[in-house]
C-alpha cells in the first residue's frame, strides 16, 4: 500500500471537499472569539442527537390515541436503554433552546447582524424550532401533552372570519384527537429535515461572509484556520455539553417535566394550572398578558418576529456592547426581562402577575422598538463627547 | 502620550459613575419589588399543606432503592391497595431480582388466573399466571371501579409517584395525612378529609392502620412504615430502570470528565502558540490602523 500524498492539493480542487474545507477546515476565523461562538457547534450537536435519537424512537412509537401513551411506556420500560433514549430526546430538546436563547443573546448583544441572510435564516430556524418543539411535545398524549395542543390550537380561533375554520382545519377533526395526533407526528418527523436544509444554509451564509468577533471590528488582519484551533475547541464544549446533558438524564431526568404527563391525556379533565415547557414560557406569558385574545396572539408573535425587524437598524462602526455601554445595559436589561417573563409564565395568572407581566412585556417591546434603535444615537454623543475630552 | 491616555475604546465610552449605579439600584428595585409582590401574596382558599420533603433512602444521585422496602410496599399494595388500584404496566417479571427471586416471582404469577388461549371448541379458558402476564387489574373496567368507588375512579398507581408534585413525599402524607375536618367543615360519608390533598376532600378513605398487613420479614407494620414501603414500592413502580440509570450515571461521571481533560488538554496544546504570541502596537507603520485615525475616519476598510 502507498500513501496518497496528494490529499492537500486534491481538498482544494474536488469541489466537495473544496466546499466542505471553506466551512470546517481552512475557514479563516478570527483569534479572538470567545465561548459565547461556541454555541453554533453546540446547536449543530444538539441537532444531531435529536435526529439520531428521534429517529430510533420513531422505530417505537405509535401514533395512535389510544397506544401512544402506552408506546412510551413500553419504550421506557422495555426496550433495552429505551428510557436513557427517551430521556435524551426529550432533555436534550431543553438545551437545544437553553442554547438557542445563548445563541440569539450573543448576536444581540454583539450586535452581530450584519449578515441579512444568516439572522434572517437564523431566525426563521428558531420559529421552526418553537413548531417542531410544540408538536413534539403533543406525541407523548400525557395530560399536558393534550391540553397544551388545545390551547394552543385555539389560539388560531381569535382570527377573525376565518379563525374557526382554520382551527378545524389544524384539528382534522372537531377536537384535537387521533388526526391532530397523526398530523403533528408528521410534521414532528418532517420539520428536523427542514431544520437541517436551513442549518446548512444558514452555515453557507455565515461563512460567505467575515467571521464576526468579540471586539466588533474588522479582522482580516488576524486570522487563524478553523481546523486545529477551532475544531479542538468545539469538540471541548461538545464535550462538557455531553456531560451536562448525561448528567441530567442519568441523575436529574425529570426536572424539566411535568408531572402532569406522566398522567394519560383525558378530554374530561383539565389539569389545573397548563402550561407549556420552559423554553416556551417567555413567550406564553407575553400571550397571557394581554387581556385581549387576538392582542394576545398578536403580541406573541411580534415578540418572536420583532427579531427579524432588528436588520433594520442601522450598522454601526461600533458593533459590540462591550463597547456600547446603553445597548449593554439594554441586553442585560432583556435576558433579566426574559428570565422574569419565563417565571411569570409558570405562575398562575392572578392578580400582582397579571399586571406584573403586563409591565415586563411592554418593557420587552420597549428594548426592541425604542431603546435599542435609540442607543446608536446617545452612544454617538457620549463617544464624540470623550473624543473631544481626549484629544484636543 | 496618545497611547497613555487611550487605554483602550473603552475610554471612549466612559461614563459619569453615578449612571451606572443609578441604573443599578433601579434594576436591583424593580426585580426586587416583582419578586415581593408575588412572595407577599396568599391565597386563603383551604388549609393546604405542602408535603415536606422526607430524607429517602433512594433520592441522592448515587443510592439505589431499599430493595428490601420494595418487596414490603409489593406486599403492601398487593393486600391493601390493589383492591381498588391497577398497577397496569407492572408485569411479574419486572418484580424478578428486584423484589423477588424468580421462583419467587413465578409463585406469585401463579396465584392469579389470566384468560388463556380459545380451546378446541372455541371456548375461552383460564390458566394461571406466568412471568409475563401483568399484574390483575381489581376492576373489569372504569366504569365498574367509579361505581365501585362512589362515582370517583381510583387511578392506576405506575406513574403516580412521578404523577403527583412533590412526588414520594406527597404520597406518604397522602397515606398518613388523614385527619378529622376543621370545626365548621364536614365531609360526606363516603368521602375522607385529608390535609395534603388538593380540596382536602377525597374519596379513598384511610387505608393504612396499624397491623394492617403482616410482614413476611417480620418489621413492625406501623402506619409510616406500611406508607413509607409502599410509597418506595411505587416509586419503583412509576420507573424501574431507576437503578440502572444511576449506575450508568455514575460509570458516566468518571469516564466522561476524563475525556473533557484529554480534550481540553488537546485544545490548550494546539493554541499554545497562538496564546503566547506577542502583538506589537507600531503606529508608525501603519498609521492608518491607529485609534486617531479610526475616531477620525471611521474603520478602515468597509
Ligand atoms: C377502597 C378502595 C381503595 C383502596 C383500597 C385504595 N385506594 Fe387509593 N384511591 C381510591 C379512590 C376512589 C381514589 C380517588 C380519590 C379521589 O379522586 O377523590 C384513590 C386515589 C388514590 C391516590 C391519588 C390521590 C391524588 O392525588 O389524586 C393515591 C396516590 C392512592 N389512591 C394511593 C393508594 C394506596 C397507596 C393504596 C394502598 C395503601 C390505596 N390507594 C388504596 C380508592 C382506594
Amino acid at each position: 500500500m502507498t500513501l496518497n500524498t496528494r490529499w492537500i492539493p486534491e481538498r482544494k480542487q474536488h469541489f466537495i471537499l473544496n466546499f466542505l474545507s471553506k466551512i470546517f477546515t481552512d475557514l479563516p476565523t478570527p483569534p479572538n472569539i470567545n465561548y459565547y461562538w461556541n454555541l453554533g457547534s453546540l446547536l449543530g450537536f444538539c441537532l444531531i442527537i435529536q435526529l439520531i435519537t428521534g429517529i430510533l424512537l420513531a422505530m417505537h412509537y405509535c401514533p395512535e390515541i389510544t397506544n401512544s401513551f402506552d408506546s412510551i411506556t413500553h419504550i421506557e420500560r422495555n426496550i433495552s436503554s429505551g428510557h436513557i433514549l427517551r430521556n435524551l430526546h426529550t432533555n436534550s430538546a431543553s438545551l437545544f433552546f437553553l442554547c438557542v436563547y445563548l445563541h440569539i443573546s450573543r448576536n444581540i448583544y454583539h450586535n452581530t447582524w450584519k449578515n441579512q441572510v444568516t439572522w434572517t435564516i437564523g431566525i426563521t430556524i428558531y420559529i421552526t424550532m418553537i413548531i417542531t418543539g410544540f408538536v413534539g411535545y403533543v406525541l407523548p398524549w400525557g395530560q399536558m401533552s393534550f391540553w397544551a395542543a388545545t390551547v394552543i390550537t385555539n389560539l388560531f380561533s381569535a382570527i377573525p372570519y376565518i379563525g374557526n375554520s382554520i382551527v378545524l382545519w389544524i384539528w382534522g377533526s372537531f377536537s384535537v384527537s387521533n388526526p391532530t395526533l397523526n398530523r403533528f407526528y408528521s410534521l414532528h418527523y418532517l420539520f428536523p429535515f427542514i431544520l437541517t436544509s436551513l442549518t446548512i444554509i444558514h452555515i453557507i451564509a455565515l461563512h460567505s461572509e467575515n467571521h464576526s468577533n468579540p471586539t466588533g471590528s474588522q479582522s482580516e488582519i488576524d486570522k487563524l484556520p478553523f481546523h486545529q484551533y477551532f475544531t479542538t475547541k468545539d469538540l471541548q464544549t461538545t464535550i462538557l455539553l455531553s456531560i451536562i446533558i448525561f448528567f441530567i438524564i442519568t441523575h436529574t431526568p425529570h426536572t424539566f417535566s411535568d408531572p402532569e404527563n406522566f398522567i394519560k391525556a383525558n378530554p374530561l379533565i383539565t389539569p389545573t394550572h397548563i402550561q407549556p415547557e420552559w423554553y416556551f414560557l417567555f413567550a406564553y406569558s407575553i400571550l397571557r398578558s394581554i387581556p385581549n385574545k387576538l392582542g394576545g396572539i398578536l403580541a406573541l408573535i411580534s415578540s418572536i418576529t420583532i427579531l427579524y425587524l432588528i436588520l433594520l437598524l442601522k450598522q454601526e462602526h461600533i458593533k459590540s456592547s462591550n463597547h456600547r455601554p446603553n445597548l449593554k445595559l439594554t441586553t442585560w436589561s432583556l435576558s433579566i426581562t426574559f428570565i422574569l417573563l419565563t417565571w411569570i409564565g409558570s405562575v398562575p395568572a392572578e392578580s400582582p402577575y397579571t399586571i406584573l407581566s403586563l409591565i415586563i412585556t411592554a418593557w420587552y417591546f420597549t428594548s426592541f422598538i425604542i431603546l435599542i434603535p435609540l442607543h446608536s444615537n446617545t452612544e454617538k454623543r457620549i463617544i464624540n463627547k470623550n473624543i473631544i475630552n481626549n484629544y484636543q | 502620550m496618545l497611547r497613555s491616555k487611550v487605554k483602550s475604546i473603552r475610554n471612549l465610552t466612559k461614563y459619569p459613575r453615578w449612571y451606572g449605579l443609578g441604573v443599578l439600584a433601579v434594576g436591583v428595585g424593580g426585580v426586587g419589588a416583582c419578586l415581593l409582590s408575588g412572595a407577599f401574596t396568599l391565597s386563603a382558599s383551604d388549609i393546604l399543606m405542602k408535603a415536606p420533603p422526607l430524607p429517602w433512602s433512594h433520592s441522592g444521585y448515587y443510592t439505589a432503592f431499599d430493595h428490601a422496602s420494595v418487596r414490603r410496599g409489593y406486599q403492601v399494595y398487593k393486600q391493601v391497595c390493589a383492591a381498588c388500584h391497577s398497577l397496569q404496566y407492572i408485569h411479574y417479571r419486572n418484580l424478578v431480582d428486584v423484589s423477588h427471586t424468580e421462583e419467587e416471582a413465578k409463585q406469585e404469577a401463579a396465584e392469579i388466573l389470566v384468560a388463556g388461549d380459545l380451546d378446541e371448541e372455541g371456548n375461552p379458558t383460564q390458566r394461571p399466571g406466568k412471568l409475563y402476564d401483568k399484574l390483575p387489574a381489581p376492576y373489569a373496567n372504569d366504569n365498574v371501579a367509579r361505581s365501585a368507588n362512589n362515582g370517583a375512579l381510583p387511578p392506576d398507581l405506575s406513574y403516580i409517584v412521578l404523577a403527583r408534585k412533590r412526588n414520594e413525599d406527597y404520597i406518604f402524607h397522602l397515606l398518613t395525612g388523614y385527619a378529622d375536618p376543621p370545626a365548621g367543615d364536614s365531609v360526606d360519608d363516603e368521602m375522607a378529609y385529608n390535609l395534603y390533598f388538593p380540596g382536602n376532600k377525597l374519596a379513598m378513605p384511610q387505608q393504612l392502620f396499624t397491623n394492617s398487613v403482616e410482614y413476611d420479614d417480620g418489621t413492625e407494620a406501623t402506619v409510616s412504615q406500611m406508607a413509607k414501603d409502599v410509597t418506595v414500592f411505587l416509586r419503583w413502580a412509576a420507573e424501574p430502570a431507576h437503578d440502572d440509570r444511576k449506575r450508568i450515571g455514575f460509570k458516566g461521571m468518571i469516564i466522561m470528565p476524563l475525556l473533557w481533560l484529554v480534550a481540553f488538554y488537546m485544545m490548550k496544546h494546539k493554541w499554545s502558540v497562538m496564546k503566547s504570541r506577542k502583538l506589537a502596537f507600531l503606529p508608525a507603520v501603519r498609521k492608518k490602523y491607529t485609534f486617531a485615525g479610526y475616531a477620525r475616519k471611521g474603520p478602515p476598510i468597509s
